[in-house]
């Protein structure tokens, strides 16, 4: 491919805007951009930051209250933005294809994959039915579906996650098109499944000669696939360039406070555990701005950015819309050795939380009147240690049992068996009337930080509720000020109290719902997922809170995320379930320095890197297949099947949780061998 | 789906004993004595003749023993004598219940193949003036009372334009066709006679419509909704993106996945349709169900009111079987449920 080649898709200057009662909101503008065939082009940004509503004008499958208002989408000559309906039909799916963020509600429920796949290539009237099906059958194989002669008489339910996501793949190239827009085809699944779309989408783009355009919030994800990035701010590209040097050297300060709010696997953590984020959210679409968008939040701003920047170069192939880094100046890091470290908080002597044998089984309908009843393992015999003060992390993909733990321990749910020792209460045997005082020290954060919040209570209500429930306030007044407080604590306005959750942002909701964890001043917090709803800056945002009331407090968390990188972040010790069993413990310090479970090594080699140069030298163990079913799982170790190093022997022994270095425990018959 | 089947259909069975019970127990407990609303007052103050009317009835026995001898009769076909007519409460049923089953049926068309169309139609073209005519249809159908349109149509289109027939199955000028099934439009069919069938036909009209307003609002409305509810799924913008014609976007994408809350709706509406049509009935002069039921609850005719009860509930039931059954067809994700 050279430069020479007629670019495949030109987008020029445009711009897209949503009708609603408030006025027209400008979600995209301004924006342009090329593609030359073959190419491979990611589009990062915030949510709202217009990169999805960019790729949707390129189809014209926006909503009904959104139009193309300027610009012009040229594709192979013919401008996409004033093509007649019917002509822009015929082009959807055929030279141009998509795929979508969510699997799971991507494929129509009550339809045949076979019908979904084969009506795509009969729209285009370029095979009939038989020859439609028969290309759709060996597209499945090509996209790595087992059995597809079977595969394809299925129903949407009876896949999984990543193999929806292929099923979208091969109805995506079900034409052979010459550009495949993906909008967050990863984002929906776990890491080790997203490695193997990732790896698809590469082989893809490669065989078919297909070019990509890959919209994704994760500058990770865009470093493993694309060779040039556009970053979208606010309705608008704020920089382009190749990847490579784009993530190595950043020339806007939001891209370089993208890269600084992320945690990456490849550097030990900062002492103090922080991360660099950046102040405030990104400016209310539907007022007009003057000036650098991005000014208020701005660590670099200086006088000139009341100027609104153009796009201009800055380097060879390079551009960004940036006063400051106009005449090539470079952004410098953020000063990271001035961070004093943490305290470390963590007590000696006995653990504050004590798991021994936690089982948790879910029982599934009977097939039969009398066929032997059986159970989802959800979690399947767990110990787990928490010591006052410190961070334990529980990462593990979807279906490993995290979640289940953390409504364990907070007897949501009653485990089937194992005792859950806290101060000198078993929790999983206590009744009511002995759980009751102890909920108030134990508190948890949710991962929606929409849905666990009332919209009927303001905020205040919301806060003061707990309050009086447990009786830790008298009277109206008092009640007050302490919601006061808390406000203050996680860094929200004291006015917040008279507003409704509605109004606020994902960001502010997750500190709202921090704050209610806080107002009965638990021992324990337990935080599910508690970033992952969020923005990349956001989420270094919250960590930073929860990090600083940590040290303010003296508080314990159970950190649970899927995020490695973010769980190594915050947490002082790190536990990886896989199949409702513990794989390994080890500090997160160890854990990361000499990784002795298989399962830890594959799922730290799956979480792409933002670095384009890293990506390629690190090696890449890329597991195959997806986690069993908790109700069958394999015998001996849960985690063979999927295992690159494997022996007969795991198959039959179930390898014993055991220290094999100070304070590093891990469950394999070849540990470290890897 | 052979177990499910069995186990439906024993359920079923302790329903509908269950609910004879239930009827049994209210009828005979409320106020009023039928033997005093069947005789007269004259008769009624002679106490010999009060006491044999009892006996002939069984009207002196135990309440447990009135209901097992009704219970025992209904397994050997045998629904005890009306009251009123005089006549075994099965032949009664027998005889009334096509005239209902027919005007049922048509109203259920009538609700089916106008709202499903309409809903669509106003779902996929929001806020043109097809989604007002649909609005004000399921608004009007839904809120006008029976007797009142039933009197307005009679008075407008046979009273006023003298375009429709009047009450009744069949005009008088025309004989009955020779039962088959007793439905009047199959029967005139099945003899070939075409001016008979024309006949029954614009017979039909009036008491449909009026039949079916409720059910027709009731069902435009949901379609409506539904598909709205369809159009906000991911996959319909995929169904898009793949370049199909809005045509198979709408038909193949949105419909089947709409339709499943509608057959639900539909299901209870026909049932609602063949057991509620007391009033259409009456006004019309249809010599159906709903007139034998108001007859007999007039008349505190017993055997009558639990012969139709006991119809009502079964209709019910299979109903509410088929809807169920219907589900795994249009839903493969119930279809697996089931077959666990």
């Amino acid at each position: 491919m050279t430069d020479a080649a007629p670019p495949l898709l030109q987008v020029r200057n445009l711009r897209t805007e949503f009708q609603t009662d408030a006025g027209p909101i400008r979600a995209v503008e301004g924006v342009s951009f090329d593609m030359r065939p073959g190419e491979t082009v990611g589009i990062v940004g915030e949510s709202g930051s217009g990169k999805s509503v960019t790729a949707l004008s390129i189809l014209r499958l926006l909503a009904d209250n959104a139009r193309i208002a300027e610009g012009s989408i040229s594709f192979r000559g013919q401008d996409l933005a004033t093509l007649s309906e019917e002509e822009i039909r015929r082009l959807r799916g055929g030279e141009i294809s998509m795929i979508f963020q969510d699997p799971l509600t991507s494929l129509n429920p009550v339809l045949r994959i076979s019908r979904q796949l084969v009506e795509g290539m009969l729209a285009h009237g370029r095979l009939n039915q038989v020859e439609a099906l028969k290309h759709g059958i060996d597209l499945l194989a090509r996209m790595g579906i087992n059995a597809p002669e079977r595969a394809v008489n299925g129903y949407p339910h009876e896949f999984s996650g990543g193999m929806r996501q292929r099923v979208m793949l091969a109805m995506g190239f079900a034409n052979n098109p010459s550009l495949l827009i993906a909008d967050e085809p990863t984002t929906a699944l776990d890491v080790t499944i997203q490695a193997q779309i990732l790896d698809l989408l590469k082989a893809l783009n490669r065989e078919f000669g297909t070019a990509v355009l890959l919209i994704s919030h994760d500058l990770g994800v865009i470093a493993s696939v694309c060779e040039r990035v556009l970053v979208m701010y606010a309705g608008e590209v704020v920089e382009e360039g190749p990847t490579e040097d784009l993530l190595a050297d950043p020339r806007h300060p939001y891209t370089w406070a993208l890269l600084n709010a992320v945690p990456r696997l490849d550097r030990e953590p900062p002492a103090d555990k922080r991360l660099t984020a950046i102040e405030g959210v990104p400016p209310d679409s539907s007022k007009p701005m003057a000036g650098c968008r991005f000014r208020v939040r701005c660590p670099f701003a200086i006088e000139r950015c009341t100027e609104h920047p153009d796009l201009l170069p800055v380097a060879e192939g390079r551009r960004a819309r940036c006063w400051v880094t106009q005449g090539g100046e470079r952004l410098l890091k953020p000063a990271a050795a001035a961070a004093t470290a943490a305290a470390s908080l963590t007590e000696a002597g006995r653990p504050m939380l004590e798991l021994r044998g936690v089982v948790k089984h879910y029982p599934l309908r009977r097939d039969a009147l009398f066929s032997t009843k059986k159970v989802v393992r959800a979690v399947d015999g767990i110990d787990l240690d928490i010591r006052r003060g410190e961070t334990v992390g529980l990462v593990g993909e979807s279906g490993s049992g995290k979640s289940t733990i953390a409504r364990l321990i907070t007897r949501i749910q009653k485990p089937t068996s194992g005792s859950i020792r806290f101060g000198e209460v078993d929790l999983a045997t206590a009744d009511r009337r002995v759980l009751r005082p102890l909920r108030r020290r134990i508190q948890m954060i949710f991962q929606d930080p929409y849905a666990s919040l009332n919209p009927r209570m303001t905020v205040g209500q919301i806060l003061a509720e707990p309050l009086r429930f447990h009786r830790l306030v008298r009277g109206e007044a008092q009640a007050r000020v302490r919601v006061g407080e808390l406000l203050d604590m996680v860094g929200l306005p004291v006015g917040s109290a008279e507003r409704y959750p509605h109004e606020f942002s994902g960001g502010q909701r997750q500190r709202i719902g921090t704050a209610r964890a806080l107002a009965v001043e638990p021992e324990l917090i337990i935080a599910d997922e508690p970033i992952s709803a969020l923005d990349v800056n956001i989420r270094a945002q919250i960590i930073n809170l929860f990090v600083g009331l940590q040290q303010r407090l003296g508080l314990t968390f159970l950190f649970i995320a899927h995020d490695l990188a973010v769980v190594r972040q915050v947490s002082d010790h790190i536990v990886v379930l896989y199949l409702g069993k513990v794989m390994e413990v080890a500090a997160a310090r160890d854990l990361f320095a000499e990784p002795l479970h298989p399962y830890t090594r594959s799922l730290i080699s799956a979480a792409p890197i933002p670095d384009a140069a890293v990506e390629r030298r690190r090696e890449h163990i890329r597991l195959t297949g997806e986690p069993p079913s908790p109700v069958n799982p394999p015998s001996g170790c849960r985690f063979r099947t999927r295992c690159p190093i494997a022996q007969g022997i795991c198959a039959e022994v179930e390898p014993p949780l055991a220290e094999l270095r100070t304070g590093h425990r891990a469950a394999c018959h070849f540990p470290g061998q890897m | 789906m052979f177990r499910y089947l069995v186990m439906r259909v024993a359920g079923m069975a302790v329903m509908a004993v269950l609910a004879t019970l239930v009827v049994f127990l209210i009828a005979t407990q409320v106020p009023g004595d039928p033997v005093l609303a069947q005789l007269g007052d004259l008769q009624a103050s002679d106490p010999q003749m009060v006491a044999r009317y009892r006996a002939r009835w069984g009207l002196d026995r135990p309440l447990w023993e009135q209901y097992w001898i009704f219970i025992s009769g209904i397994f050997h076909g045998d629904f005890g004598m009306s009251i009123s007519t005089q006549r075994p409460v099965f032949d009664d049923i027998r005889q009334y219940a096509p005239a209902t089953v027919e005007l049922a049926t048509i109203s259920f068309l009538l609700s089916i193949l106008v709202g499903v169309p309409l809903g669509v139609l106003a779902a996929v073209r929001r806020d043109s003036w097809i989604d007002n005519v649909a609005r004000f249809i399921s608004l009007a159908g839904v809120s006008s009372p029976t007797f009142w349109l039933a009197f307005i149509m009679l008075a407008l289109f046979y009273g006023g334009l003298q375009i429709a027939p009047g009450p009744g199955r069949i005009d008088l000028a025309f004989l009955p066709p020779r039962p088959v099934t007793g439905l009047y439009l199959i029967d005139a069919a099945l003899a070939g006679d075409w001016p008979a069938w024309r006949n029954v036909a614009a017979h039909l009209i009036l008491p449909a419509i009026v039949l079916a307003s409720g059910t027709l609002g009731l069902i435009t409305r949901t379609t409506r909704a539904s598909m709205l509810e369809a159009m906000t799924q991911d996959y319909v913008r995929v169904a898009r993106a793949k370049g199909l014609t809005e045509r198979k976007v709408v038909l193949g994408h949105l419909l089947p996945n709409a339709l499943i809350p509608v057959v639900t709706l539909g299901g209870l509406a026909y049932a609602v349709l063949l057991t509620g049509a007391v009033m259409t009935e009456t006004i019309f002069s249809w010599p159906g169900l709903g007139r034998y039921t108001f007859r007999s609850a007039v008349a505190l005719d017993f055997p009558g009111i639990m012969g139709i009860t006991l119809i009502v509930a079964v209709v019910y039931l299979v109903i509410n079987l088929l809807t169920d059954l219907s589900y795994a067809l249009l839903d493969p994700r119930v279809a697996r449920e089931r077959a666990e």
